[in-house]
């Protein structure tokens, strides 16, 4: 074959498992390292989380300080505190924002480079994704807490579950996050331009997945509609609700199982969303 | 190595009828091409703008779900079998990017061994085969965003090249190239066929790329083969002529005729004549010229394939005949 030598098409698998892990791997890698070119921003991107966490902040602390009880939604001070400055660290993590790499490829045609591969498109932006929010783990999510760390009195949590259990359900807001924005991304397939499911869902997940205010503070039976019906609680309430241990250790661990059947879901949908976008795909351009 | 039966692709346009109103129209890209295309073999596949070259190279890549008849490549049915296809075959679409913009050359290639699960030892030899017929030492470090058109372009081939795929699909590789860049992709793409083991599929709308590449040369208009042979055989079935070029003394008369060639252009006041030779012998138009007239200089142009070309994609559609 060419350039190099060998005349049989060699294609040497590894052992399928194997090969795929390290497939899977190396995505993660160069989705770390794409992000990680863009140092300026990451500085930039982590001030801005920083100063709103302040905002934020004050505002929630002042809603609690005029609440009877001083408890609003149930959480206490400390635990709104922590709510507000993990989810600024989060919130680049998760990565609700700003994803619109898979629109504009479709948009213009250049998803065909994408499809040539032997692997899937949905599975090498997801590891991709996952080496995004790796990459924000490492670098965006501990400056706002140390900050919030130093102005607020935060909560530290009480049961030994609660850390191991906050890095999983991270993990899985991650995953469902993706899969949201792939969908809304997808989108594109049969509109060419998706920036107004786009905008949408920018409005939506902001609002409905805890980011401006903790949805405890809304009536419950919506709380709970929103929980079971949509993902977006999942997105970044659970992990804030499961870190400030606003609820008994059974709810706690309950909420992460249901992330993980909303993980199941967004993915399963996604993929066959693929399939079908396939089927009828017109690559744009010659 | 790649078979197409009575391959069609029809698209629905929606057409504008008033305000609300939108009527379907059904538009043929591709309408029943046949072909088969041996290992080893190099093809040209030329055609006007929107003649269905990069239809066809999507259905054989297996991007585009053909709309009726029947294409294999390398044995496998493209859409289906999309990803095992794509191990074997390596695609370069010079208005489209397969490496990823903010990374370097360097890492994009790594990046694909892993994808296509090469082993490191043939990586390495491929990378480094490239790296020398194509000059990529010196942005192999830089970010693909940063690279030039002609830089990028050597870095797309190399990429689809690092699986050691059976066949080749290059849709214009030397869109937007210098003239440099263009023979450096040449060079390497003319050296890649000489082995005889790479079946290369070639679309272009710069003959030369053509000429110094491809035995064969099929030429698609209006979704349909016009033309199926060598370059040779086009001539001979459009009468390419050549022609006789002359810089005269003085303005060629009005009136003025020489048997057996037809004049088809002047310029320069008259000052300068093409003729076509049609049926005339290169000597006998040049004495019968120089008798006549005061001729200053004079050369012979070999048929252009670009001419017949041109005159093949200005014939009518057959299928508008009535």
């Amino acid at each position: 074959m060419v350039p190099g030598g060998a005349s049989v098409p060699t294609i040497s698998r590894i052992g399928p498992f194997r090969g795929s892990t390290t497939t899977f791997g190396a995505l993660i890698g160069s989705g770390f390292r794409r992000y990680a070119t863009y140092r300026q921003a990451t500085i930039a991107g982590t001030f801005t989380n920083t100063v709103f966490g302040f905002l934020r902040c004050y505002v929630l602390l002042a809603v609690a300080a005029s609440t009877a009880g001083g408890q609003p939604g149930g959480y206490d001070a400390r635990q709104l505190a922590t709510y507000v400055w993990v989810g600024q660290g989060l919130l680049s993590v998760i990565g609700i924002w700003g994803w619109t790499e898979l629109a504009d490829r479709i948009r213009s045609g250049d998803i065909a480079a994408d499809l040539l591969r032997p692997v899937s498109p949905l599975v090498a932006y997801l590891a991709a994704d996952l080496g995004r929010a790796l990459y924000a783990m490492l670098t965006r999510f501990g400056p706002p807490l140390v900050a919030g760390a130093i102005f607020f009195p935060l909560h530290t949590p009480v049961r030994w579950q609660t850390v191991p259990l906050f890095a999983i359900s991270a993990v899985l807001a991650v995953t469902i996050c993706f899969g949201c924005r792939y969908l809304v991304n997808a989108t594109a397939y049969w509109l060419q331009d998706a920036r107004g499911p786009i905008t949408f869902w920018t409005l939506c997940s902001g609002v409905l997945g805890g980011l401006y205010f903790p949805l405890r503070l809304l009536p419950e039976e919506f709380t709970v509609a929103l929980w079971v019906a949509t993902p977006l609680p999942s997105l970044l309430q659970t992990p804030l609700d499961v870190i400030s241990e606003r609820d008994g250790p059974a709810l706690q661990a309950g909420l992460v199982a249901l992330q993980v059947v909303w993980a199941v879901v967004t993915l399963g949908l996604a993929a066959w969303v693929q399939r079908r976008a396939e089927r009828r795909l017109v690559v744009q351009g010659g | 190595m790649i078979v197409m039966r009575d391959l069609r692709k029809d698209f629905t346009v929606r057409v504008k009828a008033g305000r609300l109103r939108r009527h379907k129209r059904t538009v043929s890209a591709v309408g029943g091409i046949t072909l088969g295309i041996e290992r080893g073999e190099m093809v040209g596949y030329i055609g006007p703008n929107g003649a269905g070259k990069s239809t066809t190279l999507k259905m054989l890549t297996g991007v585009l779900t053909p709309s009726s008849g029947e294409v294999s490549v390398c044995g496998l049915a493209p859409v289906p079998q999309r990803t095992r296809l794509a191990l074997r075959i390596g695609v370069v679409f010079g208005q489209r990017s397969q490496l990823w913009w903010d990374l370097p050359l360097r890492e994009s290639f790594a990046l694909l061994r892993h994808v296509y699960r090469v082993p490191a030892a043939e990586h390495e030899a491929r990378l480094r085969r490239c790296r020398a017929l194509l000059d990529l030492d010196e942005f192999l470090d830089t970010p693909v965003r940063q690279l030039s058109l002609g830089q990028r372009m050597r870095g797309e081939l190399t990429a689809a090249l690092l699986h050691g795929p059976e066949v080749l699909f290059l849709d214009e590789p030397t869109i937007g190239l210098d003239v440099v860049s263009k023979q450096a992709v040449r060079s390497f793409l003319a050296e890649l066929g000489a082995g005889g083991d790479v079946t290369l599929v070639l679309t272009t709308h710069d003959l030369a790329d053509i000429e110094r590449l491809c035995r064969r040369l099929v030429v698609i208009d209006h979704g349909r083969v016009v033309h199926d042979g060598t370059i040779e055989a086009l001539h001979a079935r459009y009468g390419s002529r050549r022609s006789l070029v002359a810089d005269l003394v003085d303005p060629l008369p009005e009136g003025f005729a020489l048997p057996g060639a037809a004049i088809t252009a002047t310029e320069a006041d008259r000052h300068r004549v093409t003729f076509a030779l049609e049926g005339a012998t290169a000597g006998a138009a040049v004495a019968g010229l120089v008798a006549a007239v005061g001729v200053r200089d004079l050369s012979l142009l070999e048929p252009d394939i670009e001419d017949v070309v041109a005159r093949l994609y200005a014939t009518p559609d057959p299928s508008d005949a009535p």
